[in-house]
């Protein structure tokens, strides 16, 4: 069963790494975002620390978006979804290696538009970078893990671009909520124990809803 | 004896619209069926219904006495239609490797490579599917639906947009195919490669079994008079 998530995996990135279809507007979207932050906020060094993790957040958010919109859209072209229906493998095969594909695409993103950040906002995190490092590697993974099959069930419609934040964004909630809190009392406090109940949530609705989802995706694809 | 696949009362609806009522058919083992019809007559629903993508609203289908759509059915089915379900941005090889691991098939790059001549692409294995015209498209997907070597083969209309001799090499793996002793359901539009290639001549209309011949029954004029008065009348 790895082997096969790995392949579908694989398969995403390498088509990603010759066409650069999603990660390109990811970055730009993002990085878009936090100039146009830059401008409004115009900060003083103390004040933005309190801004940067919900600014952080949309530019992660509005930018993985993009790639999950992406993600199927891909694989209606050719009817290619289709044969990868047909193999006789547990569907929920397909749902984990794309799920990992948007993981590691909407990762890479962040890591970008984070270092950006760093020389927006003139900031100095370096004894808080593994800290950071791990919500958003939890964010990101709940985050992905409902759009990989909200992204499925949007690409059958007509307005899928539009429709997917409206069904994503008010799912997701708990996640977002969580990781901006996160990301505040590591950016703000320092109080590393007060990270335990964000984190707790997010993980649990990553696992709660990853179930589900994987569940679920063979119904959610066909007609 | 049970045939291959067992269709009774068949029916399928898209919102009000019904694509299917009441379709009954039974296809043994090894024989090769041409679905003729207008297009949404129902043949590209019934093949997707057989080929599990697809749910029925209504009646029972089976498939070695599997629901089609469960691995059981799906490791037995190959299927192809006029999209090849190729990544464009993926070499020929890289296609079928991807779906070989899916298919839990240890073919190394030889076999591949191998598989990939035997559809007419020697040479090209490394090439993006991008560059193909649609005839190489449509051969390689005829490598990647069979790569499993199945013994059911769903085609929907197959032989769209092939030049004459996309067409010839798709009529003599057909023809190996038979031979082999596969079992094929295939939709088409061209009376006459049908008749050529099938043992027995379906037509859907109005997503119910209008006409069922089998084809030593009728000439190929006789037929084709009948299939055209058919679709006229209704």
């Amino acid at each position: 069963m790895l082997g096969k998530i790995w392949a579908v995996f694989r398969k995403d990135f390498l088509i990603e790494l010759r066409t650069k279809d999603s990660l390109n507007a990811m970055l730009f979207f993002g990085i878009v975002v936090l100039v146009i932050f830059n401008f409004a906020l115009a900060p003083t060094r103390d004040s933005i620390r309190e801004a940067v993790p919900g600014v952080l957040w949309v530019a992660f958010v509005f930018s993985g978006t993009l790639g999950l919109n992406r993600m199927f859209a891909s694989e209606k072209d050719n009817s290619c979804l289709q044969g990868l229906l047909m193999v006789p493998m547990d569907r929920g095969i397909i749902y984990l290696g794309k799920t990992l594909a948007a993981a590691v695409f909407m990762f890479i993103a962040e890591a970008v538009i984070f270092v950006f950040s760093l020389v927006f906002f003139n900031l100095t995190v370096w004894s808080e970078i593994p800290w950071l490092i791990l919500v958003f590697f939890i964010g990101t993974l709940g985050f992905t893990t409902v759009g990989t099959i909200l992204s499925a069930i949007a690409v059958n419609t007509r307005m899928r671009e539009v429709l997917l934040p409206l069904i994503l964004f008010p799912v997701v909630l708990p996640i977002l909520v969580n990781a901006v809190e996160a990301t505040g009392i590591i950016l703000n406090t320092a109080d590393y124990s007060a990270l335990k109940l964000p984190l707790t949530v997010m993980s649990t609705f990553t696992i709660v809803f990853g179930t589900l989802a994987y569940l679920l995706f063979d119904f959610v694809l066909e007609d | 004896m049970p045939g291959l696949i067992e269709v009774n009362g068949l029916a399928k609806y898209f919102g009000r619209l019904s694509a299917l009522r009441d379709l009954r058919i039974t296809v043994p083992q090894g024989q090769f069926i041409a679905l003729f019809g207008r297009n949404g007559a129902g043949k590209t629903t019934f093949l997707r219904i057989l080929a599990g993508l697809s749910r029925p609203s209504a009646g029972i289908v089976k498939i070695h006495s599997s629901e089609p759509g469960s691995q059981r059915a799906r490791r037995v089915i190959g299927y192809l239609s006029h999209n090849s379900a190729l990544y464009l941005d993926l070499t020929a090889l890289e296609n079928l490797r991807f779906y070989a691991r899916l298919l839990d098939l240890s073919f190394g790059n030889s076999a591949l490579e191998e598989r990939i001549a035997r559809v007419g692409l020697a040479g090209r294995a490394r090439e993006p599917v991008r560059n193909y015209s649609r005839g190489m498209q449509q051969r390689l997907a005829i490598a990647r639906a069979f790569l499993h070597d199945p013994s059911l083969l769903l085609m929907d209309e197959p032989f769209t947009g092939l030049d004459q001799e996309g067409t010839e090499f798709l009529k003599g793996y057909l023809n190996e195919a038979r031979t082999q002793g596969k079992t094929c359901l295939m939709a088409i539009h061209d009376p006459v490669i049908g008749y050529a290639l099938a043992d027995r001549l379906v037509v859907i209309e109005k997503g119910v079994v209008a006409l069922d011949l089998a084809r030593q029954s009728i000439s190929l004029d006789e037929f084709q008079g009948r299939y055209r008065t058919l679709t006229e009348e209704r």
